[in-house]
């Protein structure tokens, strides 16, 4: 009897979660009114797919295939000088933020890194461009913005967890507060903070590739740039060029991963 | 007494014996990172420049105050809930992708894979396609959809649902197979072997074990698609990002700030309603 009481609650309760969710997501296209209906008239539908097919065959020309290559380094180096910057950056913050100066700096630094995260790289990048002007430089400072914060809480919480016995015996024998953390807790923490930083690097790889929409240089500008202009065929040569970047990064890392786990 | 010793022992290592080492592998850094520095122009200088500085400074100096007014508070009450919208509605699509290519990538649910049965052949053949359908709606990032449906589509939310439907679609089919795979698949082996089909295998042999992961992730895939979609209003995809962008081109402060407060306090809601539902499941 109890056990039937209970299952038919449970029952009321589901039921009630689907029809809330249903009548969300009909409220939601309600209120866009998308008109993606009109996707299924067949001349909509005809446009649509002539749009798609205009993109091949993809541009292949040396001069275009050179720029192409040109702005895959540019993103690259994006991606590399920032996630660098950031992880500089994010040190620094990370040692007030792991308590080393008090819990007032701690919570105070905790705030600046969860605010500099919850702005997404593409924001970032919008503002760097007013601040930098349009090009790469913008795009790495943007990457660095946002992963310093992501970072920043990771080598905290490394920090807060590294031994405290090495750094504390350093300090007993009569050395400098800094001299105990470099040669105390860094040395324990650095494959960490390193493992961090790479993890990042290979997601701002990939995001360093789109920043460039707002104007951060690298192969988004370029993508944006043709698609502005209609030039469907060079659009597909760059999205390639995203497409083989994307590809290249995940077969390193998953060898780079393989090797340091087998070593 | 004490202290003479530690003194003389730390004259007598006063240099550190690694030095050389750490010296030479950080001129070696600095000559690897020095293309990159070209390549990325890094050039902190530019952000002192007098032109750039005079831009932030108008744009930062107008965040405060924010733009308070009634009829802009309307404008970007209307954006947020149309990115909740776009956020939700593309999430639906992408499950209504996500769950046949799920069925036909799961391997627990092939039936090919217990024995050579009538039509495995064919079997296979839809196997290898959709996890190539699979692959190749993921590989793009939604931001470059977005801005491709952008163009065809014009601007406005349609191109922001249409994009998420597609990447998150193929995301969740992957992610959804390897819950499936994780949880225990005997009892839907049994069943296949039994001869259910593979609607009956999934229904009573896997998602009674893997459900809740499943709507859990669910929950959290909406979170980022939230997030998403605000992004991909900068290319046009409507919402919040939309009217950002406009406000970030005409240089408006204010109205920047006040956008920006209601995308934090957004991500911050959606992210205790989508824990507080997830620990509600668990």
């Amino acid at each position: 009897m109890n056990l039937d009481h209970r299952a038919l609650r449970i029952c009321t309760k589901c039921l009630f979660a689907m029809a809330l969710l249903a009548t969300l997501v009909v409220a939601s296209f309600a209120y866009l009114s998308l008109g993606l209906e009109r996707l299924l008239t067949i001349d909509t539908a005809r446009e649509l797919a002539r749009f798609l097919l205009s993109f091949f065959p993809p541009e292949v020309s040396q001069r275009y295939l050179l720029k192409t290559a040109n702005a895959t380094l540019e993103t690259l180096a994006v991606s590399a000088v920032g996630t660098l910057l950031a992880a500089a950056f994010a040190l620094l913050l990370a040692l007030p933020a792991s308590g080393r100066y008090g819990s007032v700096m701690r919570a105070c630094t905790r705030f600046v890194l969860n605010l500099l995260r919850s702005v997404p790289e593409l924001i970032w990048a919008a503002l760097m461009v007013l601040a930098a002007g349009l090009g790469p430089f913008a795009g790495a400072l943007a990457l660095a913005a946002h992963t310093s914060g992501v970072l920043g809480r990771l080598f905290a919480e490394a920090l807060e967890n590294a031994p405290a016995a090495p750094a504390a015996a350093l300090v007993e024998a009569g050395a400098q507060p800094a001299a105990a953390f470099l040669y105390g807790t860094l040395p324990n923490v650095l494959p960490q903070l390193l493992s961090y930083s790479l993890y990042r690097w290979e997601i701002n790889i990939r995001m360093a590739a789109i920043l460039g929409f707002v104007g951060a240089g690298g192969l988004g500008q370029m993508l944006y740039f043709e698609l502005s202009l209609l030039h469907q065929t060079q659009a597909c040569t760059v999205i390639i060029a995203m497409l083989l970047l994307a590809a290249l990064v995940d077969g390193l890392s998953a060898m780079l991963r393989r090797w340091l786990t087998s070593a | 007494m004490q202290a003479s010793i530690v003194v003389t022992t730390a004259n007598a290592h006063r240099f550190d014996p690694a030095a050389r080492s750490r010296a030479t592998a950080f001129v070696v850094a600095l000559l690897v990172l020095w293309p990159l520095l070209v390549w990325s122009q890094f050039h902190p200088a530019l952000l002192f420049e007098t032109r750039n500085l005079a831009a932030i400074a108008q744009f930062l100096g107008g965040f405060l105050p924010p733009d308070m007014s009634v009829e802009f508070l309307r404008h970007v009450m209307r954006s947020t809930i149309e990115t909740v919208a776009i956020a939700t509605a593309g999430m639906s699509l992408a499950f209504l992708i996500a769950v046949p290519l799920t069925v036909a990538n799961t391997r627990a649910l092939s039936i090919a894979r217990i024995g050579p049965g009538p039509g495995w052949r064919m079997s296979r053949v839809l196997h290898v396609i959709s996890r190539g359908l699979l692959v190749s709606l993921r590989g793009m990032p939604e931001l470059v959809w977005a801005l491709v449906f952008v163009r065809a589509l014009g601007l406005g939310p349609a191109a922001g649902v249409l994009a998420l439907a597609i990447t998150y679609g193929g995301m969740l089919a992957k992610v959804y197979a390897e819950i499936l795979e994780s949880a225990d698949t005997e009892a839907a082996r049994v069943l296949l072997q039994a001869g259910s089909g593979r609607t009956l295998a999934l229904v009573y042999g896997l998602l009674p074990v893997a459900a809740s992961e499943i709507v859990s992730y669910t929950v959290y895939r909406w979170e980022c698609a939230l997030r998403a979609s605000v992004v991909m209003g900068f290319v046009g995809a409507g919402g919040l990002g939309q009217l950002m962008d406009q406000s970030m081109k005409m240089m408006n402060g204010a109205e920047a700030a006040t956008i920006l407060v209601v995308f934090l306090l957004l991500v911050l809601v959606a992210d205790a309603v989508s824990a507080a539902l997830r620990r509600g499941l668990a």
